[in-house]
C-alpha cells in the first residue's frame, strides 16, 4: 500500500513534467508561443534541475547550502571546455551527442568539486555550514573569474590571471566563455528533467535516501542503529552537485557568452527561493516554483520598471498564502473531502463486484 | 628521572568482582567496562564504572535523578568519548570508535526522550534499523537493478517480522509520530532490535506506561531475551519492574556505583536505601 502511494506521486511528479513538456513543443510547433518565452524554455529546464538538486541538500538531507551557483557554474565552464575540445579535437559534429558528452562532463567536474567541498564543510553543522558553503560558492567564482583555458591544435592550455597562452581563448577571464557553439536544446533539457527526476526520486525512495533522512530527522538516532552519518550527508551533497553541474552545462551551452559574474551569491539564492517556494523536501514543489518565477519576470513585463518590485510582492504574498494556517487547515479538508469520495466510489465499486 | 624499586611500588586491589548469572559465566560477557570516566570540565559526570554484563543477562541500572544514568548509556554507545578507562563490546576495545562503528559491533539502544523518524512511516523506522544488515549500494538503488528489489522485499519482510514482537505488523504505514506514546517506545525497541545487536540498552522503556502495559513490557522483556539469546540492561525508575526482571541491578548515585547485586541484595542495602531516602535523623 504505501510503496503504491510512493509510486503514485512520483508517477503524477513525472506526469507534469511530460505533459508540460509536450504542451510546451506542441505550442512551438504550432508557433502560439511568443519568442521571449520561446527563449526562456531552456533556461527553466535548468532552474527546475537547479530546483531539484537544491531541494536534495536542503531539504532530503537537511542541511543548509548556500553555494549552489558554484557547482552550476564549475559544470557550465568545464561542459563549455569539453564541448569546444570535442569539436576541435575529434570534429564531432553530432551535437546532441556532444551536448550529452559535455553534461558529463560539467557533472563529473562539478562532482569532484562536490567532494573537495563536502570533506570540510559536512564536518560542520547549521548556519555554518550554511556560511562556509556561501564562501566556497564566492571562492570558485573568483577562481573561475581569472582563470583562462585555449585550445591549440587540440592542446589544452591553462593559466590563472594570464591571457597571454597560445591558441584560441575558449574561456577568458572575467569576460568569460565567448563564441560558445549554442547546442543546448529544450528536448535535452526536459531529458535532463527526467533523468533529474530519475536519479533524486529513486535515490529518496531507497536504502540510501531513508538513512539520509535518517540523518536529517534525528542524527543521534541515526548514529545508533550504524549509519554513517557524513558518508550519506556526502552522498547527497555530492549527487546534488553533479546534477547542478549538469544543469551549468545545459545553461553554459545556451548562450554565446556566459560570464563567471553570472553564477554569484544571488543565483545561489534564487535557486533556494525555488525550493523553500516550492516546499523543502518537496520535489514537485520546486518544479512548478522553479517553472512559474523563471518566466514571472517575463510576464511581467507589462509592470516594466515596477517589474521586480512586483515580483518581491508576488512572492511574499505566496509565503502568505501558503504558509496561512486557516486556509491550509481548509485546503487538508477539501482534499480529504476527496479522498473519501474517491474511497467511497472504489468501495461502491468493489461492492458491486 | 628515578626510577622507584620494584619493592616500593604499592599494589592496589583491581575491582574485579563483578558478578554474571551462572549460566553465562562460562561464556564470553558482552559488555566489559573497566574504570570508566568521563569528566565535562572538571565535573566529573560518571566515575571508576566498573560493570560486567553476561551473554543473556538482564542487567538493570538505576539510581536517583541526575545520577548519570544515561550519561554511562552514551559512554557505551560512543555519543561520549570517555576521558578514563575502557568499554569492551563483546571482547573488543571500543576506543576511537564512533556510535556508528558501536552498532556495527552489537550495541544498540533506545532514547530516554523519544527519537523516531517521525516524519516516515512505521516500517520506515524499522527499515532504516536494518541499514546494517540488509543492505545494497546508491547505485542499485538509482538504478532499480534487480538486487535493488530482492533486498527491499526482504527489508519489508524483516522489517514485519520485527513488528509482530510486539503485535504492531498492523501499523507499518502509519506515521511514526502520529503513535500513541506507548507504541512509540515499542517502535523503539524494535528499530533498535533490527539493527541485530548483542546487547540493547533501554532507556526507561516503561516511561509513561500504566500498570498494565508495563506488565506487558516485562514479558516482551523476557521474550526478546529468551528469542534473540542477547543482554538486556535498562535504566528504570519503576522499581517493580526492575525488582521482577533484573538479574543483575548497579545502583549508581553521583556518578559512583555505590552497590551492586541482586535485587534482594539490593533492596536491603543500606546505602542505596540512603541515596533513596536520605539518612535516618539521629535521636
Amino acid at each position: 500500500m504505501k510503496i503504491n502511494k510512493k509510486l503514485l506521486n512520483n508517477l503524477i511528479t513525472y506526469g507534469i513534467v511530460i505533459i508540460a513538456f509536450i504542451i510546451c513543443q506542441s505550442m512551438v510547433s504550432t508557433g502560439t508561443m511568443s519568442r521571449s518565452l520561446k527563449g526562456q524554455l531552456v533556461p527553466i529546464c535548468v532552474w527546475i534541475v537547479m530546483a531539484v538538486s537544491l531541494n536534495l541538500v536542503v531539504g532530503v538531507s537537511g542541511e543548509l547550502s548556500l553555494g549552489h551557483a558554484g557547482f552550476m557554474s564549475v559544470g557550465a565552464f568545464s561542459g563549455i571546455v569539453v564541448s569546444t575540445w570535442l569539436l576541435t579535437r575529434f570534429q564531432m559534429d553530432n551535437e546532441p551527442l556532444r551536448l550529452v558528452l559535455a553534461m558529463i562532463g560539467g557533472g563529473v567536474c562539478a562532482g569532484i568539486a562536490g567532494v573537495l567541498i563536502g570533506i570540510p564543510v559536512l564536518r560542520l553543522r547549521g548556519d555554518y555550514l550554511a556560511i562556509v558553503t556561501l564562501a566556497f560558492g564566492e571562492i570558485i567564482r573568483n577562481v573561475i573569474n581569472c582563470l583562462y583555458i585555449s585550445f591549440d591544435n587540440g592542446k589544452m592550455h591553462m593559466a590563472f590571471n594570464n591571457s597571454d597562452i597560445p591558441g584560441k581563448l575558449i574561456i577568458s577571464g572575467p569576460k568569460g566563455a565567448v563564441g560558445v557553439d549554442k547546442i543546448a536544446t529544450f528536448v535535452m533539457g526536459f531529458i535532463l528533467i527526467m533523468f533529474t527526476l530519475f536519479v533524486v526520486l529513486n535515490l529518496i525512495n531507497s536504502r540510501s535516501g531513508r538513512a539520509i533522512m535518517a540523518t536529517r530527522d534525528a542524527r543521534i538516532a541515526a548514529e545508533s542503529v550504524g549509519i554513517n552519518v557524513t558518508k550519506y550527508k556526502m552522498m547527497a551533497f555530492v549527487t546534488s552537485a553533479v546534477l547542478a553541474g549538469m544543469a551549468g552545462t545545459l545553461y553554459g551551452l545556451n548562450f554565446s557568452t556566459v560570464a563567471a559574474s553570472k553564477f554569484k551569491f544571488d543565483t545561489s539564492i534564487l535557486v533556494l527561493v525555488f525550493v523553500v517556494l516550492g516546499g523543502i523536501g518537496s520535489i514537485r514543489g520546486s518544479i512548478i516554483a522553479a517553472a512559474l518565477l523563471t518566466v514571472l519576470p517575463e510576464l511581467l513585463r507589462a509592470f516594466s520598471d515596477y517589474r521586480m518590485l512586483v515580483y518581491a510582492i508576488v512572492l511574499i504574498l505566496v509565503m502568505l498564502v501558503t504558509n496561512n494556517p486557516m486556509l491550509k487547515t481548509r485546503m487538508v479538508s477539501i482534499t480529504t473531502t476527496i479522498k473519501q469520495k474517491i474511497g467511497r466510489k472504489g468501495g461502491k465499486e468493489a461492492e458491486q463486484e | 628521572m628515578t626510577q622507584k624499586r620494584q619493592s616500593e611500588t604499592r599494589m592496589v586491589p583491581v575491582p574485579s568482582h563483578s558478578i554474571v548469572p551462572e549460566r553465562d559465566v562460562d561464556k564470553r560477557p558482552v559488555l566489559e567496562t573497566r574504570h570508566l570516566g568521563i569528566e565535562f570540565g572538571g565535573l566529573k559526570a560518571v566515575e571508576d564504572f566498573n560493570l560486567t554484563i553476561g551473554k543473556t543477562e538482564i542487567a538493570g541500572l538505576i539510581g536517583p535523578n541526575g545520577a548519570g544514568k544515561t550519561t554511562v548509556f552514551n559512554l557505551l554507545t560512543k555519543v561520549y568519548q570517555p576521558t578514563n578507562g575502557v568499554v569492551i563490546l563483546d571482547g573488543k576495545d571500543t576506543a576511537g570508535m564512533n556510535a556508528a562503528q558501536a552498532s556495527k559491533l552489537g550495541i544498540a539502544r533506545t532514547f530516554q526522550n523519544i527519537r523516531l523518524f517521525g516524519n516516515m512511516s512505521v516500517e520506515d523506522n524499522v527499515r532504516i534499523g536494518l541499514h546494517n544488515q540488509i543492505r545494497y549500494n546508491m547505485f542499485t538503488g538509482i538504478l532499480r537493478a534487480p538486487a535493488f528489489w530482492k533486498q527491499e522485499k526482504a527489508q519489508h519482510e524483516k522489517a514485519l517480522e520485527l513488528l509482530s514482537i510486539f503485535d504492531m505488523q498492523d501499523m507499518a504505514d502509519v506515521q511514526a509520530g502520529s503513535l500513541p506514546y506507548g507504541a512509540q517506545r515499542r517502535l523503539e525497541i524494535v528499530r533498535a532490535l533490527a539493527t541485530n545487536p548483542k546487547l540493547l540498552l533501554l532507556d526507561e522503556p516503561a516511561a509513561g506506561m500504566n500498570p498494565h502495559e508495563t506488565e506487558e513490557l516485562m514479558e516482551n522483556i523476557i521474550k526478546i531475551r529468551d528469542q534473540f539469546q542477547i543482554a538486556i540492561m535498562l535504566i528504570e525508575h519503576d522499581m517493580n519492574l526492575v525488582m521482577g526482571i533484573c538479574e543483575g541491578i548497579c545502583v549508581l548515585n553521583y556518578g559512583r556505583i555505590i552497590a551492586k547485586g541482586t535485587a534482594s541484595d539490593i533492596q536491603s542495602n543500606p546505602t542505596v536505601i540512603e541515596a533513596y531516602l536520605g539518612k535516618r535523623k539521629e535521636g
